[in-house]
């Protein structure tokens, strides 16, 4: 398949970026979007020109290190999938695809379409974690965790921070993120002890970052390529609003 | 990076809950004050615009009324801002992958409700309290004939189609605002979801169609 692809290109984070074209022959469509990618840097590289600087690392959909806005869409237009498990049978053929990279004010553009994404290892760092004594190996099953709540917990536990949600929101908010991350620990016993903490830190890191405020419009949802539901951000609000309460 | 907030989004949120939830409450009794309108004998309403305007209960309610309003409006627009600056930088193609149209919009339709209650609190509300309206007499005493007022209005084209418009875009605010506060203060089940997103629909049919039949009625009907 032939496609034009209008790319933005940003030598360096202080640099100003803008879009650059590109024309593309020879597709297959059973290649991956990143695989693509890769045949335009080819291309590129053999001109003598800057191959196109994009975030990749497992290729399986597990790692959360590919992101890439495509026209309009974080991971493209498939549902439920990272941009490296996205195949060029889901564009047309002589289609214009607009890639962008994540934006948000604390996603900063190192180059291209490669974003900072260390705001979410910071909210992880600020409470995203059990505390736990090192001693001998607790027995697997000594403490009984009802099987909804297992499922709910591994559920959240699914996000891979890859910040689609942050990148599909309006107000660039990390809410579907942070409260994935505050979720899976306190739906566990492990998790309780420290969780009117987690929740009071981990909100006032990802407010202090710079992320913008949820106005449950529930795009993080739709494009979440972990399919992480919005009933973790009321899950949070409920946690978070007992936590000011009780003191 | 390192702004610290005076208030966490999270509460910020909650507090545009509540008063949101407390703000429709409202307008259900405004609207059923203002179908009195549409009797054959309009002393109902103008005896009932007289209670509103002197019951101390109610006045203590009305101070309440504009604190929530005005709380609704600064938590909103601080909020929006905060929104705005979390994306200094747009994209070229902007995303609509949200679950509900109006959802993207409530800082748009909130201006325009805005715009209009301005308008409208100088048309009734604070011309009923310092403006000259004519009197009407009930039971040997007299009242603001607020009645006469309104259906004075309403007989301008113009400004019934402004006040549908109103009233329509204000059913879009509340359509995503309504079910939007029960997630943010934490409501969310498959249990009730489910029904607080039906009442939602329900609810801001009922408000923006209710306060629309009003003036259609009595420009129609004259």
């Amino acid at each position: 398949m032939d496609l034009t692809l209008k790319i933005w290109r940003q030598a360096g984070p202080t640099v100003k970026g803008k879009f650059e074209q590109y024309s593309i022959s020879g597709i297959s469509t059973d290649s991956s979007f990143l695989e693509m990618m890769d045949v335009l840097n080819e291309e590129l590289i053999g001109k003598g020109e800057e191959p196109v600087a994009f975030d990749h690392d497992c290729r399986e959909g597990i790692c959360g290190m590919c992101s890439l806005y495509i026209n309009g869409r974080p991971h493209g237009p498939d549902g439920g999938i990272t941009t490296c498990q996205l195949h060029m049978r889901k564009f047309k053929d002589g289609e214009t695809i607009t890639i962008e990279p994540w934006r948000a004010k604390p996603f900063p553009v190192i180059k291209d379409l490669i974003i900072d994404r260390s705001a979410l290892d910071a909210i992880i760092q600020s409470g995203g974690y059990i505390s736990v004594n090192t001693g001998g190996v607790p027995d697997a099953n000594a403490i009984p965790i009802a099987r909804e709540d297992a499922e709910l917990a591994m559920d959240a536990a699914a996000c891979i921070g890859c910040g689609a949600c942050v990148a599909a929101c309006k107000n660039a908010s990390a809410m579907l993120f942070v409260s994935a991350k505050v979720s899976q620990f306190a739906l566990l016993p492990q998790g309780k002890t420290e969780a009117k903490d987690r929740v009071r830190t981990m909100v006032a890191k990802m407010d202090e970052l710079g992320f913008g405020n949820c106005t449950n419009t529930y795009a993080c949802e739709v494009e979440c390529p972990k399919e992480i539901k919005v009933t973790n951000i009321a899950r949070m609000n409920r946690h978070f609003l007992g936590a000011k309460v009780s003191g | 990076m390192g702004n610290k907030r005076f208030q966490s989004s999270l509460t910020k949120k909650f507090v545009m809950a509540f008063m949101g939830l407390f703000l429709i409450t409202f307008l259900f009794v405004h609207l059923g004050i203002n179908l009195l309108v549409l009797l054959p004998d309009k002393d109902y309403f103008n005896l009932a615009a007289h209670f509103m305007s002197t019951n101390p209960v109610i006045k203590v309610f009305e101070v309440v009324l504009f604190g929530g309003f005005i709380i609704h409006i600064i938590y909103g627009l601080i909020l929006q801002i905060q929104n705005w600056m979390a994306r200094p930088d747009r994209y070229k193609i902007e995303g609509w992958s949200h679950k509900s149209p109006f959802s993207k919009f409530m800082i748009h339709t909130a201006a325009i409700i805005f715009i209009f209650l301005a308008i409208h609190l100088g048309d009734f509300y604070f011309r009923a309290k310092f403006g000259a309206i004519g009197d009407v007499l009930i039971n040997g005493e007299h009242y603001h004939d607020m009645a006469a007022l309104v259906m004075a209005k309403f007989l301008s084209l113009g400004y019934v189609v402004g006040y549908i418009l109103a009233f329509v875009i204000l059913g879009f605010h509340l359509h995503h605002g309504f079910q939007s506060a029960f997630q943010s203060i934490g409501l969310n089940s498959k249990t009730y979801t489910p029904f607080i997103n039906g009442l939602s629909t329900i609810i801001s049919i009922i408000l923006s169609l209710g306060f629309i039949v009003i003036p259609l009625v009595i420009y129609f009907g004259s």
